[in-house]
């Protein structure tokens, strides 16, 4: 703090400008001066924002930007520049018309995506209101569900792997269809999408969850009794006023779950390396880049994919920010 | 002086950083830079290291074995480093544009011949004009890349075939089947005696390439699948369709849900007499333990076209390359000597049974029933093929192949899709 206690220290960019007793002929000159920063200052602001900035573009933009460059490729990664042979979009032709894992892959994001938005944001959000209510052992409760999001989704699929055997799994157990006519959860490519989904889900509701809670608990008490002093019931009570007041959080489990939908990869992975009806642009990115000899520019366009994906959403939630910034 | 006046220094320290980052990202993003002028040489070294892909316990202590015993006879130190199985695999392409060991594992056929004629792996002919008896001609060919040197030593190989408990059989008077008829007799009659006829699983993608293999070269025949695997044949053509008809016929024998299911699962049916027949590589004897070993044996596929009769037998052989640049190459020759010789080849067979020494030199009094018997089928084979998997471009048999396989066996009436998804794949990655 001493620099910014002695005399010679620069003005920090908040103060106005005129306190410092200007004449009065001379307030325009000082006041130009005085918003253009002092060398320090400059230094100082071009530090912060600098390195923050350079970080984010070599680790952010330099490798997406490189990899839009060698989605135009055929490189198999071995060797340097020279090897790597220029094909225009054949890639993203190829892929279109005669990838056939592509179209899947590109339907199993979006039902990812549309069922994290629907069935564990409505959970999460039925869970807090109910535990909102003070509930006798509402913190075991609280804590029972949350537990799922301590662990890792690898390790949700391990455990819901058990759940799902065919013949010793507990669901097939308790249904009682183990010795008779056990389902094959996992290994029938109509509906193990769904069971995966069912246990990414698990996961997921507990974390929303808790993200309303934390909303409910900072809604004013004081509106909800002025609702119920003017004869509203619980229902309208809590979409007319309790609802809109969490619209921040709304925000927030719309960007949370866009980003667990499109990142989904290790789930898959650990229980058929997303094979077989599991297939996701993820795992379709991983297969073609990783391993013995790989296919550097198809697993980059393919990331490109996925990356136009993120950005339609990205795009859409900014504007409506933007835009409502713009309002207020 | 104030705080701020040392402000230049995070200035360099910001350029030190960036320098630093830019340099990493470029490493990142082009792993081809990160092998420029790693190549040491130079130093006079009495040490060859040795790339070892046997993480398992057995294995590995059976190759730590060897390599001690080639430490006392030459007086070279030989520095193991061993990485996990399945990575080393995945991790290849970097491994051999880095810094490779001077020795290292790997197997035959088109997975060598893919790094060899990239140029990273040594050529080891001179090795090879020293060893060449003690390998039959077929060992030679599938260590031999297109420019007709050899640039792998076989250590060990292992047969597929079709495995069966012989007291099972005794006891229900089956017998080997020698032609494709007779297996669907054989099969229908376990069917009526209750045993699933043929254990199958498909879970890990690359079992059911066996069988594709061995459908294939008895019906098409040995050059046949080599053209295929190459990519010069059609996927779309009559005999790729004749095999998956062929296939189709059979798989009503097979058991069901196979993709949700692991090859150590179905072993273990055939092992608890659920299971008639298993067609898997002889490492399903892993599953069997004590006496039960003993209970284990298998027969050559069936004929199915008189032409090619059983002419060709899948026997996947595991060796070792040298490096581009090894740091040691006259002590790296000198170990890849050693690795041909009978001595270290049984040394090493004795700990792992379920695999024969790659020599034909080697002694098989000391070998199991087993052990015997895979000796003897390859020896008697006109034709050795590795595997589907390695026997054509990665590319094409961890995608393509895998999946299509795999969308077969779950929905064989979608046959004319699957084809034309694989011969459109095949043609965007055959491309040469």
């Amino acid at each position: 703090m001493t620099a910014l206690q002695s005399p010679q220290s620069p003005r920090s960019p908040a103060e106005p400008a005129g306190t410092s007793a200007p004449s009065p002929t001379s307030r325009r000159g000082r006041r130009r001066r005085a918003t253009a920063l002092a060398p320090r200052d400059k230094l100082v602001l071009g530090l912060m924002l600098g390195i923050p900035s350079l970080v984010h573009i070599a680790l952010v933009w330099v490798p997406a930007l490189g990899s839009v460059g060698l989605s135009f490729s055929s490189w198999d990664g071995i060797g340097g520049f020279a090897d790597i042979e220029w094909v225009g979009f054949q890639n993203y032709v190829d892929i279109l018309t005669r990838y056939p894992r592509f179209w899947p892959a590109f339907r199993h994001n979006l039902i990812w995506l549309l069922f994290l938005l629907v069935v564990p944001t409505v959970a999460g959000l039925l869970l807090a209101v109910l535990l909102d209510r003070q509930l006798r052992f509402g913190r075991i409760y609280q804590s029972a569900l949350y537990l799922p999001m301590v662990l890792s989704l690898a390790l949700v699929g391990f455990i819901w792997q058990l759940i799902y055997q065919p013949e010793q799994g507990l669901l097939n157990n308790v249904l009682g269809t183990a010795s008779t006519d056990p389902v094959n959860w996992l290994g029938d490519p109509d509906i193990n999408l769904y069971a995966v989904l069912v246990a990414a889900g698990w996961r997921h509701t507990g974390y929303i969850m808790l993200l309303y809670l934390a909303g409910l608990k900072s809604v004013d008490p004081a509106l909800k009794e002025a609702a119920a002093l003017d004869g509203a019931n619980a229902w309208q009570t809590f979409f007319r006023v309790t609802f809109p007041v969490l619209k921040p959080v709304n925000v927030v489990v719309l960007v949370v779950t866009v980003i667990e939908g499109l990142r989904a990869f290790d789930i898959v992975y650990v229980i058929n390396k997303g094979r077989n009806g599991l297939e996701l642009l993820s795992v379709l990115v991983t297969d073609n880049i990783i391993g013995e000899s790989s296919r550097i520019g198809w697993g980059s366009a393919l990331a490109v994919v996925l990356l136009l994906i993120s950005l339609g959403f990205i795009i859409t939630y900014l504007f409506q920010v933007f835009r409502e910034e713009d309002r207020a | 002086m104030t705080r701020f006046s040392a402000s230049p220094h995070p200035l360099l320290g910001r350029r030190a950083l960036l320098r630093a980052m830019v340099a990493g990202a470029g490493i990142a993003a082009l792993p081809g830079l990160a092998a420029c002028g790693s190549d040491g040489g130079g130093a006079v070294t009495d040490t060859v290291s040795f790339g070892n892909n046997q993480s398992d316990q057995v294995p590995k202590d059976a190759i730590t074995a060897v390599l001690k015993a080639f430490e006392g006879e030459s007086g070279l130190k030989v520095a193991i480093n061993t990485k996990q199985h399945e990575q080393y695999q995945e991790q290849i392409n970097n491994y051999l544009q880095g810094k490779p060991d001077d020795v290292l594992s790997w197997f035959a056929g088109y997975r060598m011949r893919f790094f060899a004629e990239k140029g990273l792996t040594g050529d080891l002919s001179e090795v090879w004009s020293k060893v060449s008896g003690g390998y039959e001609p077929a060992l030679k060919e599938a260590s031999t890349a297109s420019d007709g040197k050899q640039y792998l030593i076989p250590f060990v190989q292992y047969p597929w075939g079709v495995f069966y408990r012989k007291s099972v059989w005794q006891q229900r008077g089956y017998e080997q089947p020698k032609t494709l008829d007779q297996l669907v007799a054989l099969s229908t009659k376990m069917q009526a005696d209750g045993l699933v006829p043929i254990a199958f699983a498909q879970k890990q993608g690359w079992p059911g390439m066996g069988t594709f293999d061995q459908l294939n070269f008895r019906i098409n025949g040995y050059q046949f699948h080599v053209d295929l695997m190459a990519g010069k044949e059609d996927w779309q053509g009559p005999k790729v369709r004749e095999v998956f008809d062929t296939w189709k016929r059979l798989l009503p024998f097979h058991q069901e849900n196979a993709l949700g299911r692991e090859w150590q699962e179905a072993a273990q049916a055939l092992q608890q007499g659920k299971a008639g027949m298993y067609l898997l590589g002889s490492f399903v004897a892993q599953q069997f333990k004590g006496p039960d070993v003993d209970d284990l044996d298998f027969f050559p596929y069936p004929e199915i076209n008189p032409e090619h009769g059983q002419d060709t037998v899948e026997a996947p052989i595991d060796g070792f390359m040298m490096s581009r640049k090894p740091g040691n190459p006259e002590g790296a020759r000198k170990l890849l000597e050693y690795l041909s010789t009978p001595a270290a080849q049984l040394a090493y067979v004795k700990a792992d049974p379920s695999q024969v020494a790659a020599s034909n030199k080697a002694e098989t009094t000391g070998y199991n029933a087993l052990q015997k018997k895979s000796a003897q089928v390859i020896k008697e084979a006109a034709h050795i093929t590795q595997f589907l998997d390695r026997d054509t471009d990665p590319r094409f048999a961890s995608d393509a192949a895998t999946n299509g396989l795999n969308a077969f066996i779950q929905n064989p009436d979608d046959l004319d899709t699957i084809l034309k998804g694989m011969a459109d794949q095949a043609k965007t990655i055959f491309t040469g």
